[in-house]
């Protein structure tokens, strides 16, 4: 066997083999059962992660002089959709931020409305999928009362974030479940290092949910739908990102 | 548990007797093989990843706006899992098997405890750590020689040293950093970001300890290539090493 297996063409089979490898998970990658598989990994770590992280455990909050100098801006950074142009000409005045689905009081809440209800403020890290991070502060309500002032139902599962802006061609949207819907620290912000949130960060209203990646940080909110499945919503992945190239629902690692 | 092998007296020519020796354990090899997969999966993958922002920073943030300590450019489709640039698909494939790369170490470790792979194969002495020891053994590695006279199938010194700082320093920094760039596992361990001194901290030291264990395994598989390759692998499969009389 020695004579058969020689140091060359042990190299050079192995060379051969992961060049194969390599070319093989492009392969496998596009094989819907085994895309089936390694998509479940999304599922298996929310589900860990829901068993080992307690429900209400904060994301790590940083000191002001920790904050980053300057907050990247990413994704859309002005959607400029004839409606969203107006209610930016407009200064939000006409803006509303609806309520509805799975609730017994649907709402329709204007800027002021927002802006007067208890506010927390953060400073938080920002983990885009891309692997940086920036450090702001954020000021806003937190939806969870916001939730129940709507007397969301017992058979809402999730919540859904529609958003003014379009990618791809497609209208933003993105979802949480109802764990994430009630963190103390998940805020509907309009605020942002201590001023007005900009358009460039999601001006009126960008959602933040600090326990997940950046993309789940919905900006330019528009309307909040409790809903009890995610199946035909949109694209029905729970999220446009997750529609339109496959990245993970659970956005928490 | 040494077993006899084949003898051959006939010829003129005597062929040197040899004996197996059972060297790895069930856990060991499933482990090992496992890992090939895994180990491999998750290099290609995680250049994929790290292609889609080529820049690392030490402390807790870090974006184009900042400085980094390390600009790359993309690693190029070969390396890569995808082989186009496919971030999404990259970390499906990423996180799927880190689940299998952690779990396994898990495993393995716990089996290697109650088999006693760890206290008895590769234990490691404060003694053993002698600079003469050690050049001792540096000279044996560069004759060509891997094997313990005294013990054939036994776990050299370097190879010790080597093994222990894979399993208890490499291997469990990977898990931990990779943890660290979780912001859900944040919220449950914030003590780790503390520990590797931020988010970013441990994506650079994530980054790091990638290449430690390309380095490893560039030695790992020189060594097996260099120490008798088929003994190395039927070993690491059915578990048996085979000593040649003449090395005793």
């Amino acid at each position: 066997m020695s004579k058969l297996l020689t140091r060359r063409s042990a190299l050079i089979g192995m060379g051969a083999g992961a060049a194969s490898a390599l070319a093989g998970c492009d392969v496998v990658g596009q094989n819907p059962s085994a895309r089936k598989i390694l998509f479940s990994g999304d599922g298996m770590h929310y589900r860990l992660q829901r068993a080992l992280v307690a429900p209400n455990a904060l994301a790590v909050e940083y000191r002001a002089d920790q904050m980053s100098p300057k907050f990247k801006q990413n994704g859309s950074t002005n959607p400029q959709t004839p409606e969203y142009v107006r209610h930016v000409k407009e200064n939000f005045a006409n803006w509303r931020l609806v309520v509805d689905g799975l609730v017994t009081k649907p709402l329709s809440l204007s800027l002021p409305d927002v802006r007067s209800m208890p506010a927390r403020t953060q400073i938080t890290r920002h983990d885009c999928v891309e692997g940086w991070s920036a450090i702001g502060q954020w000021t806003g309500p937190r939806l969870g009362p916001i939730l129940k002032l709507a007397g969301l139902r017992d058979d809402a599962k999730y919540i859904v974030f529609h958003c003014a802006d379009i990618l791809s061609g497609k209208p933003y949207y993105e979802s949480i479940d109802l764990v994430d819907a009630f963190h103390p620290q998940t805020l509907l912000a309009w605020g942002m290092n201590g001023e007005t949130l900009s358009v460039g960060h999601g001006a009126p209203i960008r959602l933040r949910v600090e326990r997940q990646l950046g993309y789940k940080h919905a900006k330019y909110v528009m309307r909040v739908e409790a809903v009890a499945s995610l199946d035909g919503i949109y694209g029905g992945n729970g999220g446009l990102w997750e529609d339109i190239a496959g990245y993970e629902w659970y956005a928490g690692i | 548990m040494t077993e006899l092998g084949a003898t051959d007296n006939s010829g003129a020519i005597a062929k040197p007797n040899f004996s197996f020796v059972y060297k790895h354990a069930l856990a060991t090899r499933i482990w090992h093989w496992v890992n090939v997969i895994a180990i491999f999966i998750l290099i290609g993958s995680g250049l994929m990843i790290f292609n889609a922002h080529p820049h690392l920073y030490w402390g807790q943030y870090g974006s184009n706006l900042d400085t980094p300590w390390l600009s790359l450019p993309r690693f190029p489709g070969w390396m890569t899992i995808p082989s186009t640039y496919d971030l999404a698909m990259a970390r499906r494939w990423h996180l799927f098997f880190s689940l299998i790369f952690g779990f396994g170490l898990l495993v393995f470790m716990i089996s290697s405890i109650i088999n006693r792979h760890f206290s008895g194969d590769l234990r490691l002495r404060l003694t053993d750590l002698h600079p003469r020891r050690l050049w001792t053994d540096i000279r044996s590695h560069l004759s060509g020689h891997f094997h313990d006279a005294d013990n054939p199938a036994g776990f050299n010194l370097l190879q010790r040293i080597a093994y222990a700082s894979v399993l208890f320093g490499i291997l469990p920094l990977m898990i931990f950093t990779g943890l660290a760039m979780s912001p859900g596992m944040n919220a449950a361990m914030p003590w780790l970001l503390d520990l590797l001194g931020g988010r970013q901290s441990a994506r650079s030291l994530h980054f790091i300890g990638l290449w430690s264990l390309v380095g490893f395994i560039a030695v790992h598989l020189a060594l097996v290539l260099l120490s008798g390759l088929s003994n190395q692998i039927r070993s690491m499969i059915t578990g048996y090493w085979r000593i040649a009389e003449d090395e005793n």
